[in-house]
């Protein structure tokens, strides 16, 4: 057996050299390559983002869309803002559950014992299920585009309506972090993430329009991010759009408001998921 | 101003909600040694090792590792020690040699340097074949070895080794002790916890045997044997020797009770280390008319060391419930 330790690592084959911006970026890439690899490997893990949105998009359109009135409009064309945002919001849970998954391993033990960012981890993380979220982007697009969805205005709304999907989708993935950084097994992530996510997602103008709803119901319905979300991309699109006809501000400022949400809960979450993994052990 | 050694642990306290993991650890490993913290399940050594790879800070008490202090400087620290936890700390979608190049850059080497490392440890490990193959088809004892490889991809000065061959077959074990050895032998320094006796004698050059948190005794191996009584002398007696006519032979020379085996043959006798023993043994049992078929002079083992001084024999491998175990201890940790 030939030495092991041998100590041939000279100053060039070291990173320690170069500033923390750099240290943490090359953390960033190693790290979102382990989690594009685990995709490579196990395609199947993708089916959230493409199998179960196609899915819904056929249910909702040839099932449910008949009875289904948006005020005069084609529902298939109503339906897919609201699936965007549905589309990307749950890939939340799944989040959870790989983040869950690794801090049980003694996987996240190692990391933590590394010269490595402790930011990295987490960020690699959401890098990852941000490349994933624009596959689901995508493959809602493209079922959209095979059940009669157009978009009616220009290139330049249509890139900010994906755009505003992906930064509310990525918002959802700090809180996908946090909440598996809380949890202990990947299966209460994936329960807790299907009780929050599944009211989130009904409880919206995502596949009805609000007023539809019961009256102490509808400002609920209203505030919900997802119902921001699927209204901004509606109007941008220049698809059936009933919030128009409503009141409130979330409803007349849709673009801005998926911004705030977003902002808001990128301030609360990215800080606290980042204050969860450094208190591991504490 | 002399060297600081490799480790050193002053008071170490930690509690897990009731439970006292660490109750005043004092701990002092110099550089380039091999040092065995051995105890029985729930002793605290995996908190001790936890704590001083900087993955928990200490409630009381102070430690540092190369004189960096593991909580105020933790980053330092972070940089010159390798673990290698009890369960294998590896991504099992990955293959090994993805690992490997991965744990190596996050530990600061380039990605050419993490390649070439890589490359070395698989071929120095026996795991060149199994390179490009998923960790998850790996069987526990090439996981072991490649969680070994990772720990030292980054050429780390101080070592902590969390009872490294718990849960492997009799031949797994023996090759991670050669690995462990030709460590030793390139001058890491090396902590290694275990709750095999004939591990720690095997591979430490000092021990400290670890109870209730704290440090119950210290030293090499050898001076621990001594502490707890010199010598053992096995004999075999002719078969219809008079079994009490030997004892009464024997009796100036033990230092506790001699106890015969059931027929009476084979007698085990405690004894003070002197110079011509045996045949002084001998000639006091032929003066007796006893005459014996064979005779051993042993050193007492560590298992006389854990018996006496923690008043129970040390754990047999009982495997399933020692996971159970670490796996609460962990839980409380997290």
């Amino acid at each position: 057996m030939t030495a092991l330790t041998t100590a041939d690592l000279t100053a060039a084959d070291l990173t320690t050299g170069r500033g923390l911006g750099a240290q943490f970026a090359s953390d960033v890439w190693v790290l979102t390559k382990r989690s594009i690899a685990r995709i490579r490997n196990e395609p199947e893990t993708l089916s959230d983002v493409t199998i179960q949105p196609v899915l819904f998009v056929l249910m909702f359109a040839y099932v449910f869309g008949g009875a289904i009135g948006v005020g005069g409009g084609n529902y298939r064309e109503y339906l897919i803002g609201g699936m965007l945002g549905m589309g990307l919001a749950q890939t939340a849970p799944g989040t959870a559950v790989a983040v869950v998954s690794d801090m049980s391993t003694g996987l996240i033990d190692r990391f933590r014992s590394l010269p490595m960012s402790r930011a990295a981890v987490l960020t690699a993380r959401t890098i990852a299920d941000l490349l994933t979220q624009v596959i689901g982007a995508a493959v809602v697009a493209a079922v959209g585009l095979a059940i009669g969805w157009r978009i009616h205005t220009g290139p330049v709304e249509a890139i900010e309506a994906f755009a505003l999907a992906l930064l509310f989708g990525y918002a959802f993935t700090w809180a996908g972090v946090c909440l598996g950084m809380v949890l202990r097994s990947p299966e209460a992530a994936q329960q807790t993430g299907f009780i929050i996510f599944l009211p989130l997602t009904f409880i919206s103008s995502a596949f009805v329009p609000t007023q539809s709803m019961p009256g102490w119901l509808q400002p609920v319905a209203e505030w919900n991010p997802m119902s921001s979300l699927a209204a901004a991309c509606r109007q941008l699109f220049g698809n059936p759009n009933p919030a128009a006809a409503v009141h409130a501000w979330p409803a007349q400022h849709a673009e801005l408001a998926v911004v705030c949400w977003a902002v808001a809960m990128l301030a609360v979450f990215a800080p606290l998921a980042v204050r969860l993994y450094r208190g591991k052990g504490r | 101003m002399s060297e600081p050694p490799a480790i050193e642990a002053e008071g170490l306290v930690k509690h897990f909600g009731k439970t006292r993991a660490l109750a005043g650890l004092d701990l002092t490993v110099p550089v380039g040694t091999v040092y065995g913290l051995l105890g029985p399940n729930g002793a605290g050594k995996t908190t001790a090792v936890r704590v001083l790879a900087t993955l928990l800070a200490p409630d009381g008490g102070q430690a540092r590792v190369l004189g960096h202090d593991v909580v105020a400087q933790a980053a330092t620290v972070r940089r010159t020690i390798g673990l290698t936890g009890q369960y294998a700390a590896l991504d099992e979608y990955l293959s090994g040699r993805s690992n490997l190049v991965m744990i190596g850059q996050l530990s600061r080497l380039t990605a050419k340097a993490a390649r070439r490392r890589a490359d070395e440890l698989l071929a120095s490990f026996g795991l060149a074949e199994a390179a490009t193959r998923a960790v998850k088809t790996y069987s526990g004892g090439m996981r072991r070895r490649l969680d070994l490889a990772a720990s030292l991809i980054g050429n780390p000065a101080v070592l902590f080794l969390d009872e490294p061959t718990t849960g492997l077959d009799p031949s797994a074990r023996a090759l991670m002790w050669d690995i462990i050895r030709d460590l030793v032998a390139g001058g890491t320094t090396l902590l290694l916890t275990t709750q095999y006796l004939d591990e720690a004698d095997q591979l430490a050059g000092r021990v400290a045997v670890i109870e209730g948190g704290k440090v119950i005794a210290e030293g090499t191996p050898a001076e621990l044997k001594a502490s707890v009584g010199g010598q053992r002398i096995a004999l075999t007696l002719a078969p219809g020797a008079d079994t009490q006519a030997a004892i009464s032979a024997l009796k100036p020379f033990a230092t506790g009770p001699i106890i015969p085996n059931d027929p009476g043959l084979l007698l085990e006798v405690p004894v003070a280390v002197a110079d011509g023993l045996a045949t002084d043994v001998l000639r006091a049992l032929d003066a007796m008319g006893v005459r014996v078929s064979d005779i051993a002079v042993r050193g007492a083992s560590l298992d006389d060391v854990f018996l006496t001084l923690t008043g129970h024999k040390a754990a047999e491998t009982n495997v399933a419930a020692q996971t159970a175990e670490e796996k609460e201890e962990e839980e409380e940790a997290a």
